[in-house]
């Protein structure tokens, strides 16, 4: 081989495999992400059942119906509009009456109840997950500091 | 007293960083030893210094004193002395102090045992670490104090989050940091090469053995707080691919591109300017992660809580170091002479194949991993990119690059021979193949992917045997001599297969736990059973019990194998009883290299509560292949040509019996 040639061989190597990272980031930017709403969201948007997405806001005040096996019910708000959830597991310790909590999962067809298989609460005093915290700001019910 | 004097110690130290950031330079322009010779003094002295600081921090922490508000925010007097102690690093302002304690120590490394650098490059690099020390030293005085005083003092503190309270907080940070801020020396002494604007070989043997050290520590780290997250969180997860999770394997892939490219450098006198220009990434990476954790931009489980200040701080010192590298970078590298040639199927063609993969493979992740941020700039919207991004990105950018692992090794540099490389791997690949159809045979139900999967992992370990077979001459030659040459082989020999092997150790951890895992959530009443894997759990109750700090309900579980108790497990939801936060202390029982696992959910009216239980088989190989690969690491790194200040070995035969003689 050349040394043209043991170049163009390097570089048509490198452009191949870059060019197959680029196609699968591409293609799964489209369909592997999940889009964050708000209750708020929910309600205005359309959103077709069985798309993952997750779900924000407080878990609203005596919503939470436990202790009958292993499914929770419980409600999210962000004051101004509500989700009810049904979730099947464990609680993060966290999770409280009144306090900022993330869903992900997806509305089943024909039922206005979201399927939770994850739920994330915060997990320190001090922190509230940033879209929540955001959404609700949004929704002027924000009572931590401003930033 | 002892508080402001480590401040005192801070601000003392920013004045001998700021005098050691610019009188080495000037001394290296001009050949002036005098000026020169303060690099070392300074790096020493703000090691004294800042040590002095950590340990008047450190001192405070372990006797409770709450005039301190940092330690008021994260320590009480109750908690056990293992804790105070390493809950000096538990918050964002002692782990700084950690960060710029481990940052000075590797400058006094330099310094110390930098004796056979040429002066020039040695002030030079020394200086670099300096502009890194005082921006660093800059944002910690003036927007993260950890030395800030209350009055009046109260009486108690607020504790230490309880989810840190535990060994792996001694141990993971610590390791985490020697990785990621020792990524700084071979970014100080990239730019130092590119202000000189000369660079050889020698450089590379120089800067290699710092990406070595700090490699190993940051695979031990990682591998530690993966593991600490498992056993800690409850989730039963070992990896989420989380940002802040991602902020530290981003620095890893490319400083094991790095590791390799300064191979080729180093023997080869190859790939000198992209070696310099991984030098520099691996540290803005370094960098980027400590902006992604500490700036509050990212929602993360592991995030610090965080004030905007501190961001826009962060972000200017990643701009101006990121930004001003790659500047010096693009003015100089034409200068830079290239170096030799050789044919792409060679060893250097190898390396230059794991570097294009490995490189790849980290701009995958830094794109799940920044993507959230620049879509909600531009569009608002907000996103999470989870596993299923880096498991259809990531994962497929592996898979050719861990099936050419063994050929690297085997290959000739300069011009190899494909062919005869692939006859001597025949056993490997025969290995590999025969476990894959057994896995897919017998393993009632797998994927065939995952019978393949593991036949990856035990071709990456049968491949590196091969390889130091190859080298020994393993069945060619009589025992008395392949002993000798197993013994004369280079240490990083042994090294780089124990690496690549311990990847392979982890390949099949990896894919067992995920394609064999079982997992359920079941409601438990005492005498209750219920199956994971192999084991059937019996329920025997909950009981109360009290901790120094924290008091907690226990499920206690009996696991039975055909019938016969072989082991108990404890899972426990302990209440942290100054901050009032509830923890899951996960049971975990380890058979073999599988474990059981059990998280206890609520509890239920009439003494019953909610278990999640997980079979997870072969996880633990995980962990084991990453503790391999440091060993591999530390084994490298004792090798004799790396041995600072070690004379090459004569080759002269007459000196060689004169020695055995």
């Amino acid at each position: 081989m050349t040394r043209k040639q043991k170049r163009l061989a390097i570089i048509s190597g490198g452009v191949a495999v870059i060019g197959a990272a680029v196609l699968l980031v591409l293609f799964a930017l489209q369909d592997q992400i999940v889009y964050f709403h708000s209750p708020t969201d929910i309600v205005e948007k359309q959103i077709g059942p069985d798309t993952r997405i997750r779900l924000g806001g407080l878990v609203a005040e005596k919503s939470v119906v436990r202790g009958t096996g292993t499914k929770v019910e419980f409600v999210v708000t962000d004051t101004a509009n509500e989700v009810a959830i049904t979730y099947t597991g464990i609680l993060p310790d966290l999770f409280r009456e009144g306090q900022g909590v993330i869903v992900e999962g997806a509305f089943v067809p024909g039922d206005p109840v979201f399927v939770a298989d994850s739920v994330l609460a915060k997990h320190d005093e001090n922190y509230m997950p940033k879209e929540v915290a955001e959404s609700l700001k949004a929704q002027g019910v924000w009572q931590g500091e401003e930033k | 007293m002892i508080v402001e004097l480590g401040h005192y110690a801070l601000i003392m130290a920013l004045a001998t960083a700021l005098l050691q950031s610019v009188l080495p330079i000037i001394g290296a322009r001009t050949r002036d030893a005098g000026l020169m010779g303060v690099a070392p003094a300074a790096a020493i002295a703000s090691f004294v210094l800042i040590l002095f600081a950590f340990v008047a921090l450190t001192v405070s922490y372990v006797t409770s004193d709450f005039s301190v508000k940092n330690v008021w925010e994260n320590s009480h007097s109750m908690m056990p002395m293992i804790y105070k102690f390493s809950g000096v690093w538990g918050n964002h302002e002692g782990s700084m102090m950690l960060w710029l304690l481990i940052l000075v120590f590797f400058s006094a490394l330099v310094a110390f045992f930098g004796g056979n650098l040429p002066a020039t490059l040695k002030s030079n690099v020394l200086a670099v670490q300096a502009w890194i020390t005082s921006a660093f030293l800059t944002f910690v005085l003036l927007t993260s104090n950890p030395f800030q005083r209350l009055s009046p003092a109260p009486l108690e503190g607020r504790d230490l989050n309880p989810i840190l309270q535990d060994i792996g907080l001694a141990i993971h940070p610590p390791m985490l940091y020697l990785g990621y801020v020792g990524f700084s020396i071979c970014f100080s002494f990239a730019v130092a090469a590119l202000i000189d604007g000369r660079i050889d070989a020698a450089w590379a043997r120089w800067v290699r053995p710092w990406t070595l050290a700090a490699w190993t520590a940051l695979t031990a780290g990682i591998a530690m707080g993966s593991y600490w997250a498992y056993y800690e969180l409850g989730w039963g997860g070992w990896w989420f691919w989380d940002p802040v999770e991602n902020a530290s394997f981003m620095p890893w892939l490319a400083g094991t591109a790095l590791l390799h490219s300064a191979l080729v450098m180093e023997k080869r006198e190859a790939l000198k300017i992209w070696t310099i220009l991984l030098a520099i990434m691996t540290f803005s990476l370094s960098l980027l992660g400590t902006f992604l954790v500490r700036s509050g931009v990212l929602t993360s489980v592991h995030a610090f809580a965080t004030d905007p200040t501190r961001g826009i701080f962060i972000l200017c010192i990643l701009v101006a170091f990121i930004g001003g590298a790659f500047t010096l970078f693009a003015l100089r590298a034409q200068t830079l002479s290239p170096g030799g040639l050789f044919a792409p199927i060679s060893r250097e063609g190898a390396l230059v194949l794991n570097n294009l993969f490995l490189t790849t493979a980290t701009a995958t992740v830094l794109v799940g991993t920044l993507y959230p941020l620049v879509l909600e700039a531009i569009t608002g919207a907000k996103i999470s990119v989870g596993p299923p991004f880096f498991n259809l990105t990531f994962g497929p950018l592996m898979i050719p690059l861990l099936l050419a692992v063994p050929f690297g090794p085997l290959l000739a540099w300069k011009r190899g021979d494909l062919w005869a490389v692939t006859q001597r791997l025949y056993m490997a690949a025969g290995a590999a193949l025969l476990v894959s159809l057994a896995v897919i045979y017998f393993a009632t139900g797998a994927p065939v992917m995952a019978g393949l999967g593991i036949g990856l992992g035990v071709w990456l370990i049968a491949g590196s045997l091969t390889d130091i077979a190859m080298r020994s001459g393993v069945g060619k030659v009589a025992l008395p001599i392949m002993w000798r040459r197993l013994k004369g082989l280079p240490r990083s020999a042994f090294g780089g297969a124990l690496a690549h092997m311990g990847l392979g150790v982890s390949v099949i951890g990896i894919v067992a736990v995920t394609a064999f895992a079982t997992e359920s959530v079941v409601t438990m009443k005492p005498g209750e059973t219920t199956v994971g894997g192999p084991f059937t759990l019996q329920f025997e109750g909950l009981k109360p019990n009290t901790g120094p700090n924290y008091t907690e309900l226990q499920g206690r579980f009996i696991i039975l194998r055909d019938g016969q108790p072989v082991s108990h497990l404890t899972a426990a939801k302990r209440v942290f009883t100054a901050r009032q936060m509830p923890t899951t202390e996960a049971g975990i029982y380890t058979n073999g290299a599988n474990q059981l696992y059990v998280a206890l959910g609520d509890e239920l009216p009439g003494g019953g509560v909610v278990v999640r239980v997980w079979w997870k088989p072969w996880v633990t190989f995980i962990w084991f292949g990453a503790i391999f690969m440091s060993f591999g690491g530390i084994v490298s790194l004792f090798d004799r040509r790396l041995r600072i200040g070690a004379p090459a070995k004569s080759r002269s035969p007459a000196v060689a019996v004169g020695q055995e003689t």
